[in-house]
């Protein structure tokens, strides 16, 4: 797939002195959904306020859809959409309103079957006439998407879009999200919230610092990363892990009705066999067995602490 | 040029000022039909004429000036700071359009709802006192290069202010005592000579004088001086809004 968005050793230091973004490097393939993971203050937002032309970048280059973001402005900013972290919109204006304003502000002659489009798809037609300050933040977030999409941005950037939102209209969102990706719209989306990245995104990138630890292929990185633990069941408790057992990596738990056992997947042999016959030379009788894959958010705990000294 | 662009924060700031447009036409009114009733009828009633016009008719240029250039100011300082107090501004800096454009959508839309209100009091002010204005057009010229230059000027306000009490202090402590004391409601020929060299170094008295010009054919300064000042006034806003497009001052970090 083609590469849309290319950042290349990008840079931003503020007046303080405070470097927000360390040489950050990156690639997103047209059609994707990026997850930027990071901890607060990682420089997720200010990556994307440095893409989007809210910042001025120290240093490094960045293209979208081969524009340069600074001396090629307005072709790189008209290709983009960005839904910021705030719910910053004019509390006295009607929605219809703040999205033809939108439109036109990059560029776009106006379109009342679009915005039509766009507010339904939202759910937000029948409120098309409303102050945005008679809405609910969920339907705040919305207005800014909608606002957002109504210049048919092939980029979109989405900052926190679920942050504060309560979890069915979370579930909204990402379905929102999947829709969009569905006709093409290329999606960057920052947040802190692992389930999320989990859930909607195909590839993971993780800030810390202003530096990007990783970009990998979401599957790719859970399968390669994954710890595994193997729990099994005793059928009667042990007090303490048996002599002979000392040389495996286990825990007792529940009370010493059950064993773990961690893995890891990367290795060439986990040693569950040998375990296992352990197991029985001991004579243990075992009533059930069951692995569990590492989640994302420890993976990223994991790496966030390596980065941590 | 994205005109497009242009167009939408024009309209945008337009229909913010008509979904007030009560407070925002009938303040003005009202607050020169006082002026008119207190200095007009009241005060003017003891003084006869001012180089040869009637003091009620005298005082019209100097009450439109007033008027025109608070609203000019507050309407474009509030346009743009009110974005960036509330956050909106992410839209304006991330979106495909250049500050010059910016400028032009805010202060088009300040100038237009400024010159508008100028309309409205010179329409108030003939139920009043009889005018006859000489110089129309000059007067019109005059009345929209003020208009432009304060919006302009107003709108460098509304990027410097980090705060509502930065936004109302330059029109309060510099515009509102300067106007008054511009020969808004007096001929500078009516003070005593030491305040008449004063006076000469406050800008206003030329801007007002050449408008006065412009209505009655009488001025305190002669029209080249009240020509040149309103050219350096906006020459020096202008060059103010292009430093902070240069350097992206107190809007873009």
């Amino acid at each position: 797939m083609a590469v849309i968005v290319s950042v290349d050793d990008l840079k931003k230091v503020y007046k303080g002195g405070f470097e927000a973004l360390r040489g950050v490097s990156l690639s997103i393939e047209e059609g994707e959904i990026l997850a930027l993971l990071g901890p607060n203050g990682a420089g997720k937002t200010t990556l994307i306020s440095a893409l989007c032309g809210i910042t001025t970048p120290t240093g490094g280059t960045a293209t979208i859809g081969g524009h340069d973001i600074v001396s090629d402005y307005r072709a790189a900013r008209a290709m983009v959409g960005l839904v910021p972290q705030e719910l910053a919109l004019e509390p006295f204006e009607k929605v219809i309103n703040t999205v033809r304003f939108s439109r036109g502000l990059f560029g776009k002659p106006h379109d009342a079957a679009l915005i039509e489009r766009i507010l339904r798809q939202l759910s937000l037609w029948d409120k098309r006439n409303n102050r945005i300050r008679e809405l609910s933040g969920g339907m705040k977030r919305r207005v800014l998407i909608a606002k957002a999409l109504c210049h048919e941005p092939r980029v979109l950037f989405l900052d926190e879009p679920t942050a504060g939102v309560d979890v069915e209209l979370r579930r909204d969102m990402w379905q929102v999200v999947e829709g969009l990706k569905a006709e093409g719209v290329t999606i960057i989306l920052t947040t802190h919230y692992i389930e999320e990245a989990e859930a909607i995104a195909d590839r993971i990138a993780v800030i810390n610092k202003g530096e990007i630890l990783l970009v990998e292929n979401k599957a790719d990185l859970m399968a390669r990363m994954g710890r595994k633990t193997l729990r099994i069941d005793l059928s009667g408790p042990l007090d303490r892990v048996p002599e002979t057992l000392r040389d495996y990596d286990l825990e007792l738990a529940e009370d010493g009705h059950a064993l773990k056992y961690h893995y890891d997947t990367r290795g060439d042999g986990t040693g569950i066999t040998r375990l296992l016959q352990a197991l029985a030379q001991e004579g243990l009788s075992l009533r059930d067995i069951e692995t569990r894959q590492s989640s994302l958010e420890e993976i990223f705990v994991g790496l966030v602490h390596e980065d941590t000294p | 040029m994205n005109l497009h662009a242009i167009w939408a924060i024009y309209v945008y700031e337009m229909k913010r000022f008509f979904r007030t447009i009560m407070e925002s036409l009938l303040s003005p009114v009202i607050s020169t039909s006082l002026y008119f009733v207190v200095f007009g009828a009241a005060i003017g009633s003891r003084i006869d004429q001012v180089e040869g016009v009637a003091y009620g008719a005298f005082i019209v240029p100097g009450l439109i000036m007033l008027s025109v250039m608070t609203q000019a100011i507050s309407n474009a300082s509030f346009g743009i700071y009110f974005p960036k107090f509330i956050g909106t501004i992410f839209e304006l800096l991330s979106a495909p359009i250049n500050f010059l454009e910016i400028v032009i959508g805010y202060v088009g839309a300040a100038a237009t709802k400024a010159l508008m209100i100028g309309v409205v009091i010179l329409v108030t002010a003939q139920f009043f006192v009889d005018l006859d204005i000489q110089h129309p057009v000059a007067m019109l010229a005059f009345l929209v290069m003020i208009c432009l230059s304060f919006s302009l000027f107003g709108f460098i306000i509304g990027i410097w202010a980090e705060n509502f009490q930065q936004l109302q202090l330059i029109p309060l402590l510099v515009i509102t005592p300067l106007v008054f004391l511009g020969g808004s409601f007096y001929s500078i020929s009516m003070l005593p000579p030491a305040w008449q060299t004063v006076t000469l170094f406050n800008p206003v008295v030329y801007l007002i004088s050449g408008f006065r010009w412009s209505f009655f054919g009488t001025a305190d300064v002669a029209i080249g001086y009240s020509l040149a000042a309103i050219a350096v006034f906006f020459a020096l806003c202008l060059g103010a809004v292009w430093l902070i497009f240069k350097t992206g001052y107190r809007i873009k970090s």
